[in-house]
C-alpha cells in the first residue's frame, strides 16, 4: 500500500493551492504521483525526483567547466564576496519560504546590500500606484462567496494561474454564489483571444497599450458623461454596456496581471484600475486585486516592509533603508553598473532582466542559490542547489490575496543537500564573525 | 539571572499602595523579590530623586499584522526622517504612525511599555500577525482575534446558542493562537461586505438576520461562560460619527446586571475601546461637540466597565480599522488613499491616513474629548491612556498625553493656541477641568489598571514581590516638577527598563534585546461535537484554505509561548 499524504500546499504559483495529495512510495521517500494539482505545480514535485539534480555547490571555472565544492566552501565564498563588496545586490527571494527571507534580510543588513525580489519585473509598477492610491482589496474567499461580477484584465489565469478560476473566481460554488459560474459575469480584457477570454461573457479584444484609456473611459461611462465613438478600439455603446454591468452587480473583483502592469503607462494603469475599483464602491461593492506570479513574491514584500518598511528595491547599503524604484531596483542598478557583487536567490533573472543586465552578472562575483540549473546558474560564479522549499522543507508563504500559508514537507531533501534557510544561516554566522573582526 | 537592587526612587505602585515614599526594589530571577532576598553582588541602580514604576501595559495598539503591514507597504512617505540605522546587535528601524517590527519593540520599551496587545487579529491571517510579533523584539505581546462579524458566531447567536458561541471562541482563540474576544462595529463589516454597514446596535445585518446587539450580548456571555482572563474587547458601531455617544451608551447597557466570572482577578464583564470616537455629540461636522460628560457619567456609575481614551495627539497618522466601513467613509471624506482588506467569513478591515491638524476645529475638539474623558474618570484603576495606534495617534506620544492629563497649564497653551480656539473651547469642558493627575494616577492608568483589566494582575502592572520583574526608572523627580516639559521628557526616555529582570534600556538607549513572549489563552472547554462538524463544513465549503492549514503552530509563528490556561469544561 502506497502512502499518501493531504493538504499540501503547492509552491509554484501565487495561487497557492493547499489541497494537493501526494502519493508515495512505502518508506515515505520517493513522490508517486500528484493529486488536485494543476499539470505545473504537478511537475513542480515530480521534478524534484530527477536522477540528473544537482546537489552540490559548484564554482565556475575559467573554461566554464564546474568543480564541485562543499556547502562550507560555497558559504565562504558567499559571505566573503558580500563582505568585500560595497554594494552588493541580494536578489530574488519569491520563491523561497519567509524564514530564509528573514535569514537573508539579517545578512543585507550586516553587509549593506540592496535587497529586491521579482516585484521589480512584475507588480512592482502595482506596488506604486497602490503607495499613489491605495488598494481596495479582499481574500479570494470572499470572491468564491459574494463576488458575480469578475474581471480579468491583461491577465490570463487558464495558463499562468490554472486552478485560479475553479478555486476561488469563476468556478465555485459559494455561500452567496450557490450557482457558480453562472451566477457570475466574467469580463476579460485582452488584445489576444486567450483561453480565459473564450471563457467571458464579454471579451473586450483591446488595442494592445490602450488600457488606461479604456479604465479612464469606463469611469467616464459609470459618469454617463460623453465618450469619442471608439475608445482603444472598443465602441462608445459596449463600453456603456460594460460599465453597467460592472455597476449592476453586487459584488465585483478586478483582477489584473502583466498585461497591464508592464506595458505603456506601467503604473499608471494601475492607478486608474484602483480608481475605477474605488468609483464602483460609490454604487455597489468591488474589490481589485494583482495576480501575483511567484507562490512567495507576496511574502517576500510583507517581510520586507515588517523589517524594513518597503515592499521591494530596499537599499540598505548607508546603513538604514533607502526605497527609490529606479534607483534603487536591481536592472537600475545593473544597467549603471553601480552593483559589484550578485546574489540571486529563488528566481532566475537571468531568463527574465534584459540582457544587458545578465552580461553585467556575469562579469561579477556572484551566487546563484537555487534548485534547478537555471539560465542565472550559468552565468554566475557558484551554483549552490538546495532543497526545495514546499518539497523537501515547510516553510511560511503568503497567497497573492496576502493570506500566510504554511508550507508541508514532503520528502526528505537528496541526502547532505541544505535548504535555503540552513545556508542562509551559514553565511549569516560566517558574515557575522568577517564584520566583527573588521 | 543576575541580581538588581533599585534603591531610593520614589515608588509608584497602586498594587501596593505605595504613592510615592523612597523604597527600594529588587530583582532575582526575573521577578520582583524581598529586598532582602538579593545577595550582596546585587547591581545597585541609584534612583535617588526619580520615579520608579512597574512597566507599562499597553491595552489596545495596532502594530503587527495584514492591515498594519498594508499601512508600512503603501506609506513609504511615513519613514522621511525616521530612520535609525542598525547598532551592535539593534536592527535598524523606521516609520513614524507604522514603524517597522524592530523599531516599534525599542520605541515601546524606551518608554517603559514592556507588554503590549495587538488590537485586531483577522483570524485567517494569525500566522501573519504572529510573524510580525516574533520580529518585535523586547515587548510580551498578545493579539486579540476579532469575533464581531464571524459567520459562526452570527450563525449560532441567532439562535441564542451561548454553549456553541464559547465553545467555537475557545476552539479559535486556539488555532490562532490568541488572547480575548474582540469585537469591531459588530455586524457593521459583515454587511460592509455587501459595501452596506450597522449603524446602530438594533441595525440588522443583511442575510445573518441578527442584530448588532444580540451579538455583543451573546459574546459577553460567552466569555463569561469560558471565564477568559480578559472581558470582551469592543469598538461599538457608529465609531467616529457626530452624535454615536447615544449608541455608545446603548452599548454599554447591554452590559448592565452581568457580573464577571473569572480567576484572573478581572472584574468588568466589557472594555469600550478608544472612547473619544465613540464620545460625539452634535448631527454634523459643523455642531460637532463633547460627550465625555455623558458616556463618563455612565462609566463611572457602572463598575463592569472598563474603557480606554484613544486619544488624540495632533499628528499626521495612519488610520486602520476592522471597521472596514469607516475607513470608506473616512476616505469620502478626506480623499487621501485607501486600503480595504475584507476577510472571508470572518471581519474585514480599512486604512486611510490622516492628518490631525491643530487648525481644524473638529480635530482640536477630539483632542480635548479624549484629555477629558480621562479626567473625569473617577476610578484611574477602569480607565487606560491609548492613542488606538496609530489610530488617533502614534504610541511615541503617550509622555505627551501623560503631560497633558499631569498640567492643566499644558493643556490650557494648546487649548488657546488652536486656531479656532474659541471654537474649540465652547465645544467641550476641558478648558474648566483643572485636575492634574498624579503619578500615581497615571501608574494606574498605565500599568495596574490595564493589567487587572487584562487578567493579568497577578504578573504585570505592580512591583509586589513575585510578580514578573519588569520595572522602570524615570528621571523625573516627583517632588520637583516644575516645567511640564519635564514629564514628556522623562517618560520618553527612560532611565532603566527591566523587563523580566533583563536590563533592555539604559539611559534612553536599548540595549538588550529581551526575551520576548506571546500570550495566548487556552481555553478547554467539553468536547462539542456539533462545533466541529460546523467548523468542519464551513472550511470545505466556505473557506479558501483547508481546516489543516489554518492553525498558528510551531516554533516559527510562536517561538516563546506564555499560554494562560482556563479550564472552562
Amino acid at each position: 500500500m502506497t502512502k499518501s499524504m493531504t493538504d499540501v500546499i503547492c509552491p509554484f504559483c501565487g495561487t497557492l493551492c493547499d489541497d494537493l495529495e501526494i502519493s508515495l512510495s512505502d518508506d515515505g521517500k520517493k513522490i508517486l504521483d500528484v493529486y488536485n494539482a494543476c499539470a505545473i505545480g504537478a511537475e513542480k514535485f515530480l521534478h524534484s525526483q530527477a536522477k540528473d539534480r544537482i546537489t552540490r555547490p559548484r564554482l565556475q571555472q575559467a573554461d566554464g567547466t564546474w568543480k564541485e565544492i562543499s556547502y562550507d566552501e560555497a558559504a565562504e565564498y558567499a559571505a566573503q564576496m558580500l563582505s568585500k563588496a560595497k554594494k552588493p545586490i541580494m536578489y530574488g527571494w519569491s520563491s523561497t519560504n519567509c524564514e530564509a527571507q528573514s535569514v537573508g534580510h539579517e545578512i543585507a543588513e550586516m553587509v549593506g546590500a540592496c535587497v529586491d525580489n521579482t516585484a521589480a519585473v512584475c507588480h512592482g509598477t502595482t506596488l506604486i500606484a497602490v503607495q499613489d492610491i491605495g488598494l481596495p482589496s479582499c481574500t479570494l474567499g470572499e470572491i468564491k462567496n459574494r463576488a458575480d461580477r469578475v474581471i480579468f484584465w491583461g491577465c490570463n489565469p487558464a495558463h499562468a494561474h490554472p486552478r485560479h478560476m475553479s478555486r476561488y473566481s469563476w468556478v465555485p460554488r459559494g455561500f452567496f454564489t450557490g450557482k457558480g459560474h453562472k451566477s457570475r459575469k466574467l469580463v476579460v480584457v485582452d488584445p489576444r483571444v486567450t483561453d480565459t477570454a473564450k471563457l467571458a461573457d464579454i471579451h473586450l479584444q483591446i488595442e494592445q497599450g490602450r488600457d488606461y484609456e479604456l479604465l479612464n473611459a469606463l469611469r467616464v461611462a459609470l459618469n454617463e458623461e460623453w465618450l469619442p465613438d471608439t475608445v482603444a478600439g472598443i465602441p462608445k455603446e459596449k463600453i456603456r454596456e460594460v460599465a453597467e454591468v460592472l455597476k449592476s452587480g453586487r459584488f465585483g473583483i478586478i483582477f489584473f496581471g502583466m498585461g497591464v502592469t508592464q506595458t505603456l503607462s506601467k503604473n499608471h494603469n494601475i492607478d486608474e484600475a484602483i480608481a475605477l475599483t474605488k468609483h464602483l464602491n460609490e454604487f455597489t461593492k468591488y474589490s481589485i486585486m494583482p495576480m501575483r506570479g511567484h507562490y512567495n513574491v507576496t511574502g517576500s514584500g510583507e517581510v520586507l516592509a515588517w523589517q524594513f518598511g518597503f515592499p521591494y528595491s530596499v537599499d540598505l547599503t548607508r546603513g538604514f533603508a533607502r526605497y527609490n524604484p529606479g534607483d534603487t531596483s536591481t536592472i537600475d542598478l545593473l544597467s549603471r553598473g553601480e552593483a559589484d557583487a550578485v546574489f540571486v536567490i529563488a528566481s532566475d533573472p537571468g531568463a527574465h532582466f534584459p540582457i544587458s543586465c545578465v552580461r553585467q552578472i556575469s562579469k561579477l562575483p556572484s551566487v546563484c542559490i537555487d534548485p534547478h540549473m537555471t539560465p542565472t546558474a550559468g552565468v554566475c560564479k557558484l551554483h549552490v542547489p538546495v532543497a526545495f522549499v514546499g518539497v523537501e522543507t515547510g516553510g511560511n508563504a503568503y497567497r497573492m490575496d496576502n493570506v500566510p500559508i504554511d508550507m508541508r514537507k514532503v520528502v526528505d531533501a537528496p541526502e547532505g543537500m541544505l535548504t535555503d534557510e540552513e545556508f542562509l544561516t551559514k553565511i549569516r554566522d560566517r558574515v557575522k564573525k568577517l564584520k566583527g573582526a573588521a | 539571572m543576575s541580581e538588581y537592587i533599585i534603591k531610593n526612587g520614589h515608588v509608584f505602585d497602586p498594587v501596593q499602595g505605595i504613592k510615592g515614599d523612597k523604597s527600594d526594589v529588587a530583582i532575582k530571577d526575573g521577578k520582583i523579590v524581598k529586598d532582602t532576598e538579593v545577595s550582596s553582588k546585587a547591581k545597585v541602580i541609584d534612583a535617588k530623586g526619580k520615579t520608579v514604576m512597574a512597566g507599562a501595559v499597553e491595552v489596545h495598539a495596532h502594530i503587527a499584522g495584514p492591515k498594519v503591514n498594508m499601512g508600512r507597504i503603501y506609506r513609504p512617505e511615513d519613514k522621511l526622517f525616521t530612520y535609525t540605522p542598525k547598532k551592535g546587535n539593534l536592527r535598524m528601524g523606521g516609520g513614524f504612525s507604522i514603524p517597522t517590527t524592530f523599531k516599534t519593540g525599542y520605541e515601546y520599551a524606551k518608554m517603559g511599555y514592556t507588554t503590549c496587545m495587538e488590537a485586531a487579529m483577522p483570524p485567517l491571517f494569525s500566522r501573519h500577525t504572529h510573524e510580525e510579533m516574533r520580529d518585535t523584539p523586547i515587548i510580551d505581546e498578545g493579539a486579540y482575534p476579532v469575533f464581531g462579524n464571524n459567520w459562526f458566531v452570527m450563525e449560532y447567536l441567532k439562535n441564542n446558542e451561548i454553549e456553541n458561541t464559547a465553545a467555537y471562541c475557545a476552539w479559535l482563540l486556539r488555532a490562532t493562537k490568541g488572547y480575548a474576544i474582540k469585537l469591531v462595529n459588530p455586524g457593521g463589516t459583515e454587511a460592509w461586505g455587501w459595501g452596506l454597514n450597522c449603524l446602530t446596535i438594533h441595525d440588522p445585518v443583511p442575510y445573518f438576520d441578527i442584530t448588532p446587539a444580540q451579538i455583543i450580548k451573546g459574546l459577553i456571555d460567552a466569555n463569561e461562560r469560558l471565564g477568559l482572563p480578559h472581558s470582551i474587547h469592543i469598538h461599538p458601531n457608529s465609531l467616529g460619527t457626530p452624535g454615536n455617544y447615544t449608541i455608545t451608551l446603548d452599548t454599554l447597557k447591554l452590559a448592565e446586571g452581568v457580573k464577571a466570572k473569572n480567576k484572573f482577578g478581572r472584574e468588568q464583564v466589557m472594555h469600550l475601546t478608544h472612547t473619544q470616537f465613540h464620545s460625539y455629540g452634535g448631527e454634523n461636522w459643523g455642531n460637532f461637540e463633547s460627550k465625555a460628560k455623558e458616556v463618563m457619567d455612565y462609566v463611572n456609575k457602572n463598575k463592569n466597565i472598563t474603557i480606554d481614551t484613544g486619544n488624540v495627539t495632533l499628528d499626521e497618522t495612519t488610520t486602520m480599522t476592522a471597521d472596514g466601513p469607516f475607513e470608506h467613509h473616512l476616505t469620502e471624506l478626506n480623499h487621501l488613499k485607501w486600503a480595504n482588506i475584507d476577510v472571508e467569513l470572518e471581519t474585514g478591515s480599512g486604512l486611510v491616513p490622516y492628518i490631525y491638524s491643530p487648525n481644524i476645529s473638529v480635530c482640536a475638539i477630539q483632542w480635548s474629548i479624549g484629555l477629558e474623558l480621562a479626567l473625569m474618570a473617577k476610578d484611574p484603576m477602569r480607565c487606560f491612556i491609548t492613542t488606538d495606534h496609530p489610530n488617533a495617534g502614534p504610541f511615541i506620544r503617550y509622555p505627551r498625553i501623560m503631560k497633558w492629563l499631569m498640567s492643566d497649564k499644558a493643556r490650557q497653551d494648546q487649548l488657546k493656541a488652536f486656531k479656532n480656539s474659541d471654537k474649540v473651547i465652547a465645544a467641550s469642558t476641558l478648558a474648566s477641568l483643572d485636575k492634574e493627575m498624579s503619578l500615581y494616577e497615571i501608574a494606574m492608568m498605565t500599568r495596574a489598571g490595564p493589567a487587572k483589566s487584562l487578567g493579568l494582575s497577578n504578573m504585570y502592572g505592580g512591583l509586589k514581590p513575585g510578580m514578573d520583574a519588569d520595572v522602570v526608572v524615570y528621571d523625573l523627580n516627583p517632588d520637583k516638577i516644575g516645567d511640564p516639559e519635564e514629564i514628556e521628557k522623562a517618560f520618553s526616555l527612560a532611565s532603566h527598563v527591566f523587563k523580566t529582570g533583563v536590563e533592555v534600556v539604559k539611559n534612553g538607549e536599548v540595549v538588550n534585546n529581551g526575551n520576548k513572549r506571546t500570550l495566548w489563552v487556552n481555553a478547554k472547554v467539553q468536547e462539542n461535537a456539533q462545533v466541529m462538524r460546523d467548523i468542519n463544513e464551513k472550511f470545505l465549503k466556505y473557506y479558501s484554505v483547508k481546516q489543516a492549514n489554518y492553525e498558528s503552530l510551531g516554533h516559527h509563528f510562536v517561538p516563546n509561548p506564555y499560554a494562560i490556561e482556563v479550564d472552562a469544561t
